[in-house]
């Protein structure tokens, strides 16, 4: 049987904790299966920072709360052919989310940003100051969803999503036998 | 059939499979008790209906109807899991998440909500095309017993009934209209109310989601052993026709 090429996936952690990548090494030995249809390309698990060429499959972890976040996810779109958003977060903004609820005053972010720096009960902060170094990104007036963004393909749900679904939807998307998921893989949490 | 019989029973048919019903029964109570689930958020066994979810919309006779508030007819032939009905439920359900606040990874009922329990069912999976309202609700923690997190109440008015029927209380109510409709208490806290943990209102199987939190009982069952877990929400009702 000849080999068919292998195919591209690139990851990248937007507005997340690390968690859903860490999910995507819960596939455990089943990662030796993959790797025969896969190469990874830009991703923090081959510390690749920049695409090397194009990709068939790019996975988002985190929605976007930063103007980095939007710069990385546009670059994804523009590099991969199917987007998929994986965990929580990417699908519905997630914990960061929770700030929305909270910036409907005048001064969107001030508050957050005093509270966690400035006013709040358990801070030591020596330097009395909000972090504005120009190095930083920029903090978006809220946290977006990923499909709020860019074009998404497909959603793994959960938080984080198990490595079975993981694996499962990638091998299936790859193998071109993807129909949906199982209703017992579909979690929230 | 004889007169009797036509008196106190009949037969409709929901996607086809012939149902018996008397009369004074809904489509829905007809379908219960004959295994067939049709997916509701609003009615709940014990209390009565009200039709304001409309996530049990089924067609009969080519109209949409609220399964739980329209009276069964013989000879009805009544539409329920047809693709059409399916992602119009899912439509609905998924406009309840983006009108609230509901952040499952930190929830508390995760797993036991039936909100969730309705998404997974209606395989709510696809990037959503309906923008997040983000509403700026209240929480209320001023009950030594009991709190209120007003950001995941879905309006389904359940504990309002629980509380003014079962309860004979008047706990809750609702207040506003149309988009503004919410589910108040009636007084300036919780606190104020003569509300108690003990009430049915308050018990865990009345609030669909994780709005109404009896304190000190959480995570007792931890994430991923809780009731939707095991099963799919209906399945106790389907499991019925096997």
């Amino acid at each position: 049987m000849s080999e068919l090429p292998k195919a591209r996936i690139a990851t990248a952690s937007l507005a997340g904790c690390f968690g859903c990548h860490m999910a995507i090494l819960d596939i455990d030995e089943r990662l030796i299966e993959l790797m025969k249809l896969v190469d990874v390309d830009r991703s923090p698990l081959t510390d690749k920072k920049r695409f090397t060429e194009r990709c068939d499959i790019g996975i988002i972890e985190g929605g976007c709360c930063n103007e980095e976040n939007v710069h990385v996810l546009h670059d994804f779109r523009r590099n991969c052919d199917i987007l998929i958003a994986l965990g929580q977060c990417a699908i519905m903004g997630g914990l960061p989310a929770m700030r929305n609820a909270i910036m409907h005053s005048d001064a969107p972010l001030r508050e957050c940003l005093d509270e966690a720096y400035i006013t709040g009960k358990y801070i030591r902060n020596t330097t009395h100051n909000v972090p504005n170094d120009p190095a930083l990104p920029l903090l978006l007036d809220e946290v977006y969803p990923c499909s709020q963004v860019v074009e998404i393909d497909y959603q793994i749900p959960g938080c984080a999503p198990t490595g079975d679904v993981i694996f499962d939807t990638l091998f299936k998307l790859l193998t071109g036998k993807f129909r949906g998921f199982e209703r017992e893989m579909i979690r929230f949490d | 059939m004889s007169g009797t019989e036509k008196e106190t029973g009949f037969t409709f048919t929901i996607d086809g499979v012939e149902i018996k019903a008397h009369a004074g029964q809904t489509v829905m109570e007809a379908a219960d008790a004959a295994g067939v689930y049709i997916p509701r958020l609003c009615d709940h066994e014990g209390l009565r209906h009200q039709g304001s979810c409309r996530v049990c919309t089924v067609k009969a006779g080519g109209r949409s109807v609220a399964a739980c508030t329209q009276p069964a007819a013989p000879g009805q032939a009544v539409e329920n899991e047809t693709p059409h009905l399916t992602k119009m439920r899912r439509d609905l359900v998924e406009m309840l998440f983006h009108e609230g606040n509901h952040l499952c990874p930190i929830c508390e009922a995760s797993g036991n909500c039936e909100l969730q329990a309705m998404a997974y069912r209606l395989d709510m999976t696809e990037a959503t095309k309906f923008p997040y309202l983000e509403p700026c609700r209240a929480l209320d923690a001023s009950h030594p017993d009991i709190a209120l997190d007003t950001n995941r109440c879905i309006s389904c008015g359940r504990c309002i009934r629980a509380s003014q029927d079962v309860d004979g209380k008047g706990v809750f109510g609702y207040v506003g209209r149309g988009i503004h409709r919410r589910v108040a208490v009636n007084g300036e806290n919780l606190a104020d109310t003569d509300a108690q943990v003990s009430d049915h209102a308050m018990s865990s199987e009345v609030c669909p989601v994780g709005c109404i939190i009896r304190k000190r009982v959480g995570f007792a069952v931890p994430i991923g052993e809780r009731e939707f877990d095991k099963g799919l929400i209906g399945h106790e009702i389907e499991e019925k026709r096997k």
